[in-house]
């Protein structure tokens, strides 16, 4: 990805001479390409084309045209799509919050403890994804301690008022869907954020303050934009895969939770409708790269890279 | 990206770009041809395809190599510590090494893992598994199992009658039932103010219960239990009945009665107040009134679904013989009587009488020997054509995830 910020520029473009080593790069980048060339455009052309089949499970799927998959998947999950990308974004904010002080944190007040806050960070993925997600249904029980306080303190309240929480049970709510997905891709954001921010010359938010900036200004007009690189790839490793997430939604969720990914598990898995599972999936990918590319765009990070 | 500001200033950008241009359409073009090829060379057998209907064979290894690789759900075997004591004791019976493996988590899932194997013809690396009834149908019809040879399995007289003529396997040429269970209604009386929860008419709209209800994501389990409420014979209900059972369930789901569409997490669920009642398998319950006495069940007056798993032996299975020694043993009742049976009804005649022997509570619990009159009121979901499948289940799915 070209949204790390790259190292200072040589001082001299060194010539190579491309006599003897014109395949080299070929020949470097060939293991990458045949991986994927057999492991990502092989399986999206045969999904292209399975999404474009008609037929029956019992009669079998024959390549048609069939542009009405796409039609007909809009229009039957298009509630599913859209609270996918809702959750995504919500989860995608919280991270962000979360991960960011954690991520300045880490990388210039930590000292010596650096390197454990950074395994720290990381130490969950040592975890089976599905038990960390399964784990939450303990935490958030309604006996369990969260769901106490929660209740005590009034949050629980203020959760239903914004729509999170239907019941008093923290469980099965888009509360517990979103909580989920914050804390299974918070690693993803506080990794890139902390590159940024770890590379960010701290003498330049000294310049700040003596150039009479308060706090928030010298965060908002310095520190802010140099880390906006690893906000950008922080934002979109969280994004991308929560928005396409099922487990989350099928263990912490109840049915008006349903995600996107629950609808094309279920219609590759148990419907066996191939085309329509298939056109699911691509417009999920259609709507994640224009989403994400108007999103790089409005960032603006081009002109910090 | 930076890619306009890098390139843009290209002194050759001019020069260079028509050339370029043109033979990158040439590129683009031939890229495009070759993808439509692609994409129309790629299709997807049906399961009607005829040439799948005979049963691919594996050379039998079982004289040479005493194995049996057998696939089953969790908790479906007597244990002790980590071991498995019957199948220790076929073991040193018979000289047959059983590799018990507990990796048949739902029947769709494990179909979708074995599929493309059986579709190729290729050995799945297992010789036993326990299919569902509705599954079973399915891998007979696609000739994904093999005909037991009955000589090996002289025990298979020991049948329940009552099994004996399944819809999914008539005559019972292909499969002998493991074990067999109920849905039926659960409920935590703690919840629910003492009141029992009778019938499936109550568990969707009582509003004592709003919210606090989950069903089953199996769909013939919960529609079924439906259908009944509604009047209609599982083993011959129609299209419409169908719809009009969806109708009900989806009219509970807006009204904001049912929490979830779950598989056994209901049990959890259940024991930690989160539920006050749900549809639950009547296996499921016995084991939770293990630490939760109080559990109520029904088996609602209009009928409930009868569920059996069933042994089956996979196409190009490589020790098939063994696989069926090993069937034999188990429907001896003396060894049927030592598998978890207590949570679950077993296919073998002759377990009650040991039971009673032994433990008399569990030989006159209902949930495990059902009486005649329990029996008759139990209904089997009817097989269904792949386009029925289909249909039915997308109506299923859509009513699911809301």
């Amino acid at each position: 990805m070209a949204l790390v910020v790259p190292g200072p520029r040589p001082a001299k473009r060194v010539t190579v001479k491309r006599k003897r080593g014109a395949f080299t790069p070929l020949l470097l980048l060939a293991p990458a390409l045949l991986w994927l060339g057999v492991f990502f455009v092989l399986p999206t052309i045969s999904l292209a084309s399975q999404s474009l089949q008609s037929g029956s499970t019992s009669s079998g799927y024959t390549f048609t045209w069939e542009f009405s998959n796409y039609a007909d998947a809009v229009v039957r999950y298009w509630p599913q799509f859209l609270r996918s990308f809702g959750f995504a974004l919500l989860a995608t904010l919280i991270t962000l919050l979360l991960g960011y002080p954690l991520a300045w944190f880490i990388a210039h007040r930590s000292g010596k403890f650096k390197t454990i806050l950074l395994v720290l960070v990381v130490a969950p993925f040592f975890t089976n994804f599905l038990i960390r997600t399964l784990a939450w249904k303990i935490i958030l029980s309604n006996e369990g301690l969260v769901s106490t306080v929660f209740r005590d303190t009034g949050i629980t309240s203020l959760l239903q008022m914004v729509g999170l929480l239907s019941t008093d049970t923290l469980l099965g709510s888009p509360f517990a869907v979103v909580a989920g997905l914050a804390y299974n891709f918070l690693p993803f954001m506080v990794l890139p954020l902390y590159a940024s921010l770890e590379r960010l010359d701290l003498r330049l938010v000294e310049a700040a303050s003596d150039l009479y900036a308060n706090g928030w200004q010298s965060f908002w007009k310095v520190i802010w934009p140099l880390s906006l690189p690893g906000v950008v790839s922080g934002t979109l490793l969280t994004f991308i895969p929560a928005a396409g997430d099922y487990i989350n939604a099928r263990l912490l969720g109840n049915i008006q939770t349903s995600m996107i990914g629950q609808v094309i598990d279920g219609q590759f898995l148990t419907v066996m409708d191939y085309p329509l599972a298939a056109a699911l999936s691509f417009i999920l990918m259609g709507t994640i790269i224009v989403l994400v590319g108007l999103y790089i765009r409005s960032a603006g990070t081009e002109e910090l890279v | 990206m930076s890619n306009q500001n890098s390139f843009g200033s290209n002194p050759f950008d001019g020069s260079l770009s028509k050339a370029a241009l043109s033979r990158r359409t040439v590129f683009a073009g031939l890229a495009g041809i070759g993808a439509v090829g692609l994409l129309s060379a790629c299709g997807t057998p049906g399961t009607n395809a005829s040439a799948a209907k005979t049963p691919a064979y594996a050379t039998d290894l079982s004289a040479t190599e005493k194995v049996v690789n057998w696939s089953n759900w969790q908790a479906y075997m007597d244990t002790a510590g980590s071991k498995f004591p019957t199948l220790d004791t076929f073991a040193k019976q018979t000289g047959i090494k059983v590799n018990y493996t507990e990796d048949y988590n739902d029947n769709d899932t494990f179909y979708a893992k074995m599929k493309p194997v059986l579709e190729a013809k290729q050995d799945t690396g297992r010789d036993l598994w326990c299919s569902t009834d509705w599954m079973v149908a399915r891998l007979i019809s696609l000739g994904y199992v093999l005909p037991l040879d009955k000589v090996n399995i002289p025990n298979a007289a020991n049948l329940e009658p009552s099994l004996a003529n399944a819809a999914c396997d008539p005559g019972r040429v292909y499969s002998l039932p493991w074990q067999s269970y109920f849905a039926g209604i659960g409920y935590n009386p703690h919840m629910t103010n003492g009141t029992a929860v009778t019938s499936m008419d109550q568990l969707l709209h009582d509003t004592s219960l709003k919210g606090k209800v989950t069903l089953l994501s199996e769909m013939r389990d919960t529609v079924g239990l439906v259908l009944m409420e509604q009047g209609k014979k599982l083993d011959s209900f129609t299209a419409d009945d169908f719809a009009g059972a969806i109708a009900a369930l989806q009219a509970a789901v807006d009204s904001g009665q049912i929490k979830q569409f779950t598989g056994n997490e209901y049990m959890g669920m259940l024991e930690k107040n989160e539920i006050a009642a749900c549809v639950a398998w009547s296996g499921d319950v016995i084991s939770m009134r293990a630490d939760y006495p109080f559990m109520g069940y029904t088996l609602p007056e209009k009928g409930f679904t009868r569920s059996t798993d069933n042994l089956v032996i996979p196409a190009m299975a490589q020790h098939k013989t063994n696989a069926e020694k090993l069937i034999n043993y188990y429907y001896d009742p003396e060894v049927m009587a030592k598998v978890a049976v207590d949570n679950y009804i077993g296919p073998v005649v002759g377990t009650k009488a040991i039971w009673e022997k032994t433990d008399p509570t569990v030989a006159k619990n209902e949930l495990v020997f059902p009486s005649d009159e329990t029996s008759a009121r139990s209904q089997v979901f009817r097989t269904l054509t792949a386009d029925e499948e289909t249909s039915f289940s997308q109506q299923f799915q859509a009513l699911t995830l809301g």
